[in-house]
This record gives C-alpha cells, sequence and structure tokens, in this order.
C-alpha cells in the first residue's frame, strides 16, 4: 500500500518508466476506440449526401 | 454450417444483434481494467527485485496475451472466410487486425520500457521479443496486402490466406522462452506446478487481463460494425439504419 501521493507518483523511482507505459496503452486504446467513431460520422454523412465511392 | 450460423452472418441482424451486445463488453471491459490496474498500481506490493517497475507487467502481459489472442482470432476468422465465404468473416478479418497489431505494438513498447531499467537495454534480438516483433509484421502485411487489392472479396481471401499462413508463429512465441534461451523471463502464470507470482499481484493482472480481453472485444466489434456499414453502404438496411440515427 502507498503511504502519500508523492510516493505513488514516484513510483520506487521508476516513474518515467511506468507512466510512459501507462499513458502510450491510454493513447493507443483511446485512438482505437475514435477511429470508429469518426469513420462511422463520416460513412452516415458520405451515404446521405449518396456518396458511395471508395 | 449450422443454421444459426448462416442466421448470425447475416448482416442486419448481426449488426442488430452486436449493438445490443456491444455495452455489455464496453462496460465491465473498462470498469475490469480499471479495477486491475488500480490494484496492480496501488495495492498490490513492489517486487523484491524490481521494486515499482514490475508494475508495467499489468498492462504489458495483457497486451502481449491479446497479441496472440487477437492472431488466433485472426487466422480463424480468416479460415471460415476461405472455407465458407461468409462475407462477415471476410471483414472481421481487416477488423480484427489493425486492433491485434494495436496490442502487439503495446507489448513490444512496454516491454522495451520495462527493459530498459530491468536489463540495460530496450531492446536484444532473443527468441520472445523478435518472435513478438515478427507478429506485428504479420498483422501489417494483412492489412497492407488487404489494402493493396482493389476488389474487397480478392482482398479478404488473399489477407486471410496470410493470416492462416501465419499462425505458425503463435506456438512460436508461446514456446520461445522453453525453446531458447532467452533474455525474456518464462512464464510466470500458465505453469504445469501452478503460478510461480504471489496471489497479491497475480489478482490484479488476472482482473486486468479480463478486462483488457473484453476490451479488446469491444473494439473489434465497433471496427467490424463500422466496416460493415460500409461494405453495405447499397443496402437497404444501412439506409434504414443510418436513418434512425
Amino acid at each position: 500500500m502507498v503511504d502519500s501521493l508523492a510516493q505513488f507518483v514516484d513510483m520506487g523511482g521508476y516513474a518515467a518508466y511506468v507512466w510512459s507505459s501507462y499513458s502510450i496503452t491510454l493513447i493507443v486504446i483511446a485512438g482505437n476506440i475514435v477511429w470508429p467513431m469518426v469513420r462511422y460520422r463520416q460513412i452516415r454523412r458520405r451515404i446521405q449526401n449518396g456518396d458511395y465511392d471508395d | 454450417m449450422p443454421r444459426w450460423m448462416h442466421k448470425l452472418a447475416s448482416p442486419p441482424y448481426f449488426y442488430r444483434t452486436s449493438g445490443k451486445l456491444a455495452p455489455w463488453l464496453a462496460w465491465p471491459g473498462v470498469v475490469l481494467m480499471l479495477c486491475g490496474l488500480y490494484a496492480g498500481l496501488v495495492l498490490a506490493p513492489p517486487d523484491y527485485q524490481q521494486g515499482d517497475a514490475f508494475r508495467i507487467i499489468y498492462i504489458h502481459v495483457p497486451s502481449a496475451w491479446l497479441s496472440l489472442m487477437g492472431y488466433s482470432a485472426l487466422a480463424t476468422t480468416g479460415f471460415i472466410a476461405l472455407v465458407w465465404r461468409l462475407k462477415l468473416a471476410e471483414i472481421a478479418v481487416i477488423a480484427i487486425a489493425p486492433v491485434g497489431a494495436s496490442f502487439t505494438f503495446l507489448a513490444l513498447v512496454t516491454g522495451s520500457i520495462w527493459g530498459k531499467p530491468m536489463w540495460g537495454a530496450w531492446w536484444v534480438w532473443d527468441a520472445r521479443l523478435t518472435s513478438e516483433l515478427i507478429l506485428l509484421f504479420l498483422y501489417l502485411s494483412v492489412i497492407a496486402l488487404h489494402n493493396a487489392i482493389e476488389s474487397p472479396r480478392t482482398a479478404a481471401r488473399a489477407s486471410s490466406l496470410l493470416a492462416l499462413v501465419g499462425v505458425i508463429n503463435v506456438p512460436i512465441i508461446h514456446y520461445s522462452v522453453v525453446w531458447w534461451k532467452t533474455l525474456h523471463q518464462g512464464s510466470t502464470v500458465f505453469r504445469m506446478d501452478g503460478p510461480s507470482i504471489e496471489t497479491a499481484m497475480l489478482v490484479p493482472l488476472l482482473i486486468a487481463a479480463l478486462g483488457f480481453t473484453l476490451l479488446f472485444g469491444w473494439l473489434v466489434l465497433w471496427r467490424l460494425r463500422v466496416l460493415l456499414l460500409w461494405r453495405e453502404r447499397r443496402s437497404r438496411w444501412v439506409q434504414r439504419v443510418l436513418a434512425h440515427g
């Protein structure tokens, strides 16, 4: 169990390694969520405009 | 092919059913992942050798497991696409590949970041790391091949075949730490004599892994539905779905 927030953030001196790993993971997962959302909106707009080209 | 499979593979039916299933993957996935990561970052004790750096395990190991599970799913749908020529399976191949590649990338990058303070090197060409890198290239080749061919059905068949051939790499990655002398440590969870990792560290890992798996399923489903919508853009059911928001 961690005693303080500062100690938690410091990760026993490994802060740069631990937090960069977690940040990259978050970014990659977020990207995988955002892509279908953006694509869905784009598809809806194009189909409503009758634009079926690839 | 069984009747239920035929029914499920019909695009409008699948789109509707998967839309109902999706939140049941997303929410439990996110909650379990956050619980597992919280327990791993806060509750689990530091490792006696690696200190707090070992906490990278909670994203590295689930990502690595999913890179393999994802590829197995890719090869399975590829097989179904080749044998039964199911349109849905053909699209699933190209829905799984980018998500699988993402998690393979994460396994490699977080492993590299973990390796630097522990091994003193970002990268070594040992059997585990090399075979995992090949896995990333396989995923990327499946995507590239698919993008390079104009006809969607030919593209799907070509990339399915490539996915199927590449599956040979999956057992190689899994057993690489047994067959070769690797700097990468051996398996600590799936062992004949039970996990060698302490329970207080193992439980958060299993929770996080379950969360990651559900999330992976959701990400694939999400992508698959959007790809399906575009592929079927000239059908009436798509018009109907889009008109209703």
